[in-house]
């Protein structure tokens, strides 16, 4: 390992601290002895489209679990909108405008479509305590599931058992409870994981289409699924970072190469 | 309370916290390996208990009983993970659950079998008699309940920290998968972690027949103690199970000595304790 | 979750019938009709199978009320007698000594049974699975050791005798057979139905997520722990309801009624009757009931049948009777 001196391709413009969506300093992981996460230091400005790229095993995922808060850190700060959220329970991240989708799809399976929007749907407003009525009678809930059912295709297969899904459809519905939200933070691990080329394609123009107000840090493993949505790209290597710029200069970095082909 | 009153009770409550430890360090390590919460323990105990006293009338060896005791529930053991558990791999609520039906059909069977009178398991001369010190009195008995549980603790920590044997248990204990991973056979671990478990429930369940008695209802009211154990000392840890049984132990006679009518109490309060601290217990791990 | 998708010969009325099963409404429907067959039918009943209709409405309500933990949340509980028990204690302790009328029984038993729940929940919920199951089973030993132990309030082994029926100022005596078969049948209804809206408002649908996926929930934004706590202390606030209820039906109390045994049933009525489903685990509780009392007759080997029966729904039908649900490998 010990990839001292790595290459920052680009250097971001400098902004005063507190101003990005999301910012990572020093954060790193260890299992035992082994750091899967090491000292990674990351700015996404608001409405950024950022790649998260690197080899199996370059510590993507378990950033992403930092991140969400399904993980704590073992070192370092993670700051969401400005406020620091290293110590916050995943749900209170979730509160401040966080969603994620999950690379091993992670639906509720014996319930329905639109339940599992309607989950996402009320997860932040105080009608989730609702004890005494019926959801049934909630009308504006059931109105923003089918809204987010809809805008990522799903509209007509409200009623069917999640189980029954076929994996896109899985993979649409998994984008569909992050977005249900209303989030400001996406963070989407491998959307395209398991899709064939014509599903990916249309999974990439969905994201492609999403509210640009939003920011997207997305890990993918196909790159040219990747830098065709995002303009910044941020390679992972080992836990550590070890490029981060445009896509162009990613695409055309030998190092970057190196690390995909020699991997 | 005088000192001889402390002393005595600390005493009964080693004793007795010795002989949890032969209970609890099996049902520890069964779920450690095989993650398995064996609800049937209980009724291993009791069963061990009733063997062993059969084994007594017929023939007035207690070390037949003993033995035989402990080899039937292996038997027993043996017999439920491999025709019964087995076939629920890594469901872990189902297998509990399905412990439970067994434990509900070991009761009702040594209740057939056995009868419903309590039974005292006869001891053998050598261990009868009492050792005076002054105006202290420690029955042989129960000094021999402790230094078989220190035995067989020390035992079973040299297996698992120097044996190759020990060393694959600890790691199937630690991570499943990569145990087997890296080519520890751990259903053949798993098959011999459950007959020892049982084996050394039973084993308890002789050595307390000899002074708690056996009786139906025996292994509902020792499987709750056995819980607490490893609850307070950790699932999966024999340091554990040690620490855990001892605390137990004396808490339980102190409580009863000192409290009769709210002896669980004395249970409940310390694990309450240690559940609101570190849900895993004092050595566990998540 | 799919009986009616097997290609067997299955006559279609049979098949539609278990179709509707699957609904919440096509529960519903059942639940009203059995009711109302109950209602219609009890007053021609001799009385043996009218108690016996008595205790499975009664017991209907304790097993409803784990469901709640168990089928939509996913929590297994083998303490769920404890609340029951400690609801039935205080009415026989107050009813016996105090001469306390309905009202303040019935408010000081929700009261204690719920107080308990809050306490044990706050211990338990940290806990999952297995580890959770071991918990609560401590947690009911607990309480039977008191009712076993603490004589000077509870009588001990010996039990509280002699639980009077309340007075409800009606022109029935609810002293007779009938009239309390009814009472206790508007009762359970009026819990049913609670927990039927319950179970069905944006809170129950969380805890079905939670039983599906808990990190899931909690990347969307819920507590989790906040969601188990609170179904912990509702299902309890329903067991001790149902522990009211029996107080009265059965005029005495002893540690029998909080004992292992008791919880081990509740959960076998829910596995049995269908999970999550409420009306299932109601089934299950008429089912174990009538099995119970039909087995006795001939054999003293309760245990031994109900261990088996255990074994063996879990073996072949683990999603019960009405297999709303399956809870797969954890």
């Amino acid at each position: 390992m010990g990839r001292r001196g790595f290459k920052t391709l680009t250097v971001l413009a400098p902004v005063p601290v507190g101003d990005y969506a999301l910012e990572l300093r020093g954060v790193s992981k260890a299992f035992g002895g082994l750091r899967a996460v090491d000292g990674v230091e990351l700015a996404v400005r608001p409405g950024e489209r950022r790649a998260l790229i690197g080899p199996n095993g370059a510590g993507k995922t378990t950033l992403f679990n930092l991140i969400s808060g399904e993980l704590p850190v073992s070192a370092g700060t993670i700051a969401l909108f400005g406020r620091d959220v290293t110590r916050a329970a995943a749900h209170r991240r979730a509160a401040l405008g966080l969603a994620r989708t999950f690379q091993i799809t992670n639906l509720f399976p014996s319930l329905t479509v639109l339940e599992n929007c309607l989950l996402a749907v009320q997860a932040l407003t105080p009608l989730k305590l609702a004890m005494h009525r019926p959801l049934a009678r909630y009308v504006g809930l059931r109105a923003r599931a089918g809204a987010a059912l809809e805008a990522v295709g799903l509209g007509d297969r409200a009623g069917a058992t999640v189980k029954r899904l076929s994996h896109g459809e899985q993979r649409q519905l998994e984008i569909a409870l992050a977005l249900a939200g209303s989030p400001r933070l996406l963070l989407l691990d491998e959307p395209t994981a398991g899709l064939s080329p014509g599903e990916s394609k249309t999974m990439a123009e969905l994201i492609k289409r999403l509210d640009p107000a939003i920011t997207v840090l997305l890990i993918e493993h196909d790159m040219d699924i990747a830098l065709e949505i995002v303009q910044h790209v941020t390679v992972l290597h080992y836990g550590r970072v070890i490029a981060d710029g445009t896509r162009e200069e990613v695409r055309t970095s030998p190092l970057v190469r190196e690390i995909y082909l020699g991997a | 309370m005088s000192a001889e009153f402390w002393i005595t009770q600390a005493f009964n409550g080693i004793s007795y916290g010795a002989l949890l430890f032969l209970l609890a360090s099996g049902l520890s390590l069964i779920f450690g390996v095989m993650r398995i919460v064996n609800m049937a323990h209980g009724s291993y105990f009791m069963l061990g208990g009733y063997v062993g006293l059969s084994v007594v009338w017929r023939t007035g060896s207690f070390a037949a009983a003993l033995l035989t005791g402990a080899l039937a529930l292996a038997l027993v053991g043996v017999g439920m993970e491999r025709f019964f558990l087995r076939r629920l791999p890594g469901q872990t609520l189902g297998q509990a659950l399905m412990t439970i039906g067994f434990a509900l059909i070991f009761q009702d069977l040594a209740l057939l079998i056995w009868g419903g009178d309590p039974y005292s398991l006869p001891v053998p001369p050598m261990l009868q008699g009492v050792l005076t010190a002054g105006a202290l009195r420690f029955p042989v008995y129960r000094i021999f309940i402790v230094v078989v549980a220190l035995v067989i603790g020390a035992a079973l920590w040299l297996i698992l920290d120097r044996t190759r044997v020990g060393a694959m248990l600890r790691a199937a204990v630690d991570d499943r998968e990569m145990a087997q991973g890296v080519g520890i056979h751990v259903p053949r671990i798993s098959f011999a972690v459950f007959a020892v478990g049982a084996a050394l429930a039973a084993l308890g369940g002789v050595i307390g027949a000899g002074f708690l008695g056996v009786y139906p209802g025996a292994d509902f009211e020792v499987l709750p103690y056995a819980f607490v154990v490893v609850i307070v000392g950790g699932l999966g840890s024999l340091p554990g199970a040690m620490v855990g049984s001892l605390l137990v132990g004396l808490l339980d006679n102190f409580g009863k000595a000192l409290f009769p009518e709210l002896s669980y109490f004395t249970l409940f309060a310390p694990m309450a304790l240690i559940l609101a601290l570190k849900p895993t217990g004092l050595f566990g791990r998540a | 979750m799919n009986g009616a998708a097997r290609t067997s010969p299955t006559p279609p009325a049979v098949r539609s019938v278990a179709a509707a099963l699957h609904t919440i409404d096509g529960r519903i429907a059942a639940g009203g009709v059995a009711l109302a067959a109950a209602a219609a039918v009890a007053p021609f009943l001799p009385s043996y199978p009218l108690t016996l209709l008595t205790q499975a409405v009664i017991v209907a309500v304790l097993a409803m009320s784990l469901d709640v933990l168990l089928g939509y949340t996913g929590l297994p509980s083998l303490g769920h007698a404890a609340y029951f028990g400690i609801a039935a204690y205080t009415v026989g302790i107050l009813a016996t000594e105090h001469q306390v009328g309905l009202a303040g029984c019935l408010g000081s038993a929700l009261f204690l049974a719920t107080a308990t729940a809050a306490l044990f929940g706050f211990l338990a919920i940290r806990a999952t699975g297995t580890y959770f199951l071991m918990i609560t089973l401590a947690l009911g030993m607990v309480v039977w050791g008191l009712a076993f132990r603490w004589v000077s309030m509870t009588k001990g082994d010996n039990g509280i005798a002699g639980v009077p029926r309340p007075e409800l100022g009606l022109p029935w005596s609810l002293s007779a057979p009938l009239p309390f078969f009814y009472f206790a049948l508007v009762a359970a209804t009026l819990a049913w139905a609670a927990m039927g809206v319950l179970v069905r408002s944006p809170f129950g649908l969380g805890l079905k997520g939670i039983r599906e996926s808990e990190s899931r929930m909690r990347a969307l934004g819920y507590s989790v722990w906040l969601h188990k706590y609170l179904a912990f202390v509702i299902s309890g606030f329903f067991a001790g309801f149902a522990g009211v209820l029996w107080a009265y039906y059965n005029g005495f109390v002893g540690p029998v009624d909080v004992q292992l045994v008791t919880s081990v049933e509740t959960l076998l009525m829910v596995a049995l009757g269908g999970p999550g489903t409420l009306a299932g685990p109601a089934l299950g509780a008429a089912l174990i009931v009538f099995l119970k009392n039909f087995v006795s007759v001939y054999t003293k080997r309760w245990l031994l049948i109900l261990g088996a029966v255990y074994i063996g729904v879990i073996l072949w039908a683990p999603r019960g009777v009405l297999g709303a649900f399956s809870r797969d490998a954890r």
